[in-house]
């Protein structure tokens, strides 16, 4: 297992808190989940005035790890502000860095997003920054002291799945001993198995399991799924071929024609 | 029997109107001697839609709100009920079936009987939802309706609070938190816009993955557009992003909105338990009906009634759960 600076996590899946009918919905389905991490946004909430409070302490009362986010930080500056802000509110040197570059698709600008990385772990943070699966940005991340990879599954909301899975795969050869985690683009149980059965040390989403129908219910589907997925990776799943090989023996029978 | 209420917003109101009405006779208090601002139902939006409220909440939320429109019709008058419309701008057309799928009591329109129920928007949405039986009011007039119904029966608005003994209707919403521990505040932001250019006959939702906003007619070219949930017990101000936001969807829904003139914006936070229901306690001498959420006028009548029937007959009801 590959510890999240220092940090084994009891389960693979970090749920997001954005979104739900109502906080307790959001409570059960972290329960159903068994998520071990949770992700929380500052930005719209606090304000001046710290005038979210209220919501963050029924967040505390989930019982797990808090990885406070800045999503909604277009700039270096709000984001390391926003971090800042979160370290004080939730006591946590965790931060889930967030520099968005395009309003659009919330594609990360990862400029951005190395420099905020050198302010924060500077600053004493442990940046789990939300990038792409670029191989060069992962590469100047951990140059930046980050001991971590969030790369995207897919644009954030979107539960389109691993669009690439080729760069995710290389990623995860490339950085044998670095935690991974996709986050972002999950929408399906099958994806989130899909991104451990690449390896991945983690998946992190928010929107398949608020937005669905019956939240708790798509929790525990999905925490079945990164159970499968975690369980086939260690397993050592078979190579892939190109023809049919016959599970039962075939002697007798005129396999060669 | 006299009875104590505090809190002159939307929950007090129908409470003092529903045992006024059973032939109780009530006091109602509040900090100001007028309704107005300072309650936060004074912002709403007045939609009567527990269908398109089925999409996010509990099932009571929709079952209780069906008693809604009567409620007001009888007691203050002013329903419309012209139904509501749920639209998506076209690549979010996903989101549109997700909400008819969520919701029952709806069916689908093509762009002709978009058209046909609101004129203005011909040519701008291909397919929408048509909630028929749901209904709308002027929140502000219904509240006034109420308040001047309770002065006719000499119900006025008294400032200094009655003596702590008393048996008390506690209908403070948010300002109960001191003693709701669990209460907490959702920030929503609003605005009032005059856009004579635009007719609308009913309550336009449109759907938007990330800013969902609804746009509700007041008569007149004067339209209400709401309203933002923030999880923050912020009431001061605006954010200029939410005001983007919602200008924007106002705009998306018709382009004549970008020469509304904004009349007014309003900024409140609704009181709101953790599941988001209502609910009534009971802690001797003091019965608190609170926690309406973002359905102060879709809910507050069957909450009212709840609370009569437990204060005249000890009724205990779905929504206690302190007695």
């Amino acid at each position: 297992m590959r510890a999240f600076y220092g940090i084994i996590l009891d389960t693979p899946l970090m749920l997001g808190t954005a979104q739900y009918p109502s906080p307790k919905i959001l409570a059960d389905a972290f329960k159903a989940s068994h998520a071990s991490v949770a992700t929380v946004s500052l930005r719209r909430e606090s304000g001046r005035k710290q005038a979210g409070q209220d919501f963050w302490s029924l967040i505390r009362d989930l019982g797990v790890h808090i990885l406070p986010n800045t999503a909604g930080c277009y700039t270096v500056k709000e984001a390391v502000t926003t971090a800042h802000m979160a370290r004080e509110v939730f006591n946590t040197p965790w931060i889930k860095l967030e520099v968005i570059g395009h309003t659009d698709t919330l594609q990360p600008d990862v400029f951005a997003l190395v420099e905020a990385a050198k302010i924060l772990v500077k600053d004493g943070f442990e940046v789990f920054p939300y990038t792409t699966e670029d191989l060069v940005v992962a590469e100047k991340l951990l140059h930046a002291g980050c001991e971590v990879l969030m790369p995207w599954g897919a644009p954030i909301g979107s539960g389109q799945g691993l669009n690439n899975l080729q760069g995710l795969r290389s990623l995860r050869a490339y950085f044998p001993d670095t935690p991974l985690v996709v986050d972002a683009g999950i929408g399906l149980p099958s994806h989130a198995a899909q991104a451990m059965e690449l390896g991945y040390d983690a998946v992190l989403l928010n929107t398949a399991v608020a937005k669905a129908g019956d939240p708790a219910q798509m929790a525990q589907a999905m925490a079945l799924a990164i159970e499968a997925g975690q369980t086939a990776a260690t397993a050592d799943p078979m190579e892939p071929r190109d023809m049919a090989t016959p599970s039962t023996p075939v002697i007798g029978k005129a396999f060669l024609t | 029997m006299d009875i104590s209420i505090i809190g002159a917003g939307v929950m007090g109101l129908c409470v003092a109107t529903e045992i006024t009405a059973r032939g109780g006779k009530v006091r109602l208090y509040d900090r100001e001697p007028v309704i107005g601002g300072h309650a936060c139902s004074w912002w709403a939006g007045g939609m009567l839609a527990p269908h398109c409220e089925g999409e996010a909440a509990e099932e009571p939320v929709v079952r209780l709100g069906l008693e809604a429109a009567n409620w007001w019709d009888k007691h203050a008058g002013g329903v419309a009920r012209n139904g509501s419309l749920v639209l998506a701008l076209g690549r979010d057309g996903g989101e549109l079936k997700r909400f008819a799928r969520r919701t029952d009591g709806s069916r689908q329109l093509d762009a002709d009987e978009i058209a046909q129920l609101e004129p203005d928007l011909e040519h701008r949405f291909n397919t929408g939802l048509f909630f028929a039986s749901e209904a709308h009011l002027s929140p502000r007039d219904a509240l006034i309706s109420l308040s001047e119904n309770l002065q006719n029966n000499g119900v006025t608005i008294e400032t200094t609070l009655p003596h702590p003994n008393t048996k008390t209707i506690d209908c403070r919403g948010l300002s109960a938190s001191d003693v709701l521990t669990d209460l907490r505040g959702v920030k929503g932001e609003m605005l009032i816009l005059k856009c004579p250019d635009v007719t609308l006959s009913r309550p336009i939702r449109l759907l938007h993955p990330r800013i969902p906003i609804y746009i509700v007619p007041r008569g007149n070219g004067v339209f209400m557009l709401g309203a933002t949930m923030i999880e923050s017990t912020d009431r001061d101000r605006i954010t200029a992003r939410s005001m983007l936001e919602l200008l924007s969807a106002a705009y998306a829904l018709h382009p004549a909105f970008g020469e509304a003139e904004i009349l007014e914006i309003g900024v409140d936070a609704r009181p709101a338990f953790p599941d988001n229901m209502p609910r009534i306690r009971k802690r001797s001498p003091v019965v608190y009906a609170n926690g309406l959420y973002r359905h102060g006028f879709l809910l507050a009548p069957a909450v009212a009634r709840m609370t009569a029937d437990f204060i005249f007959n000890g009724t205990s009801s779905e929504l206690m759960d302190e007695n």
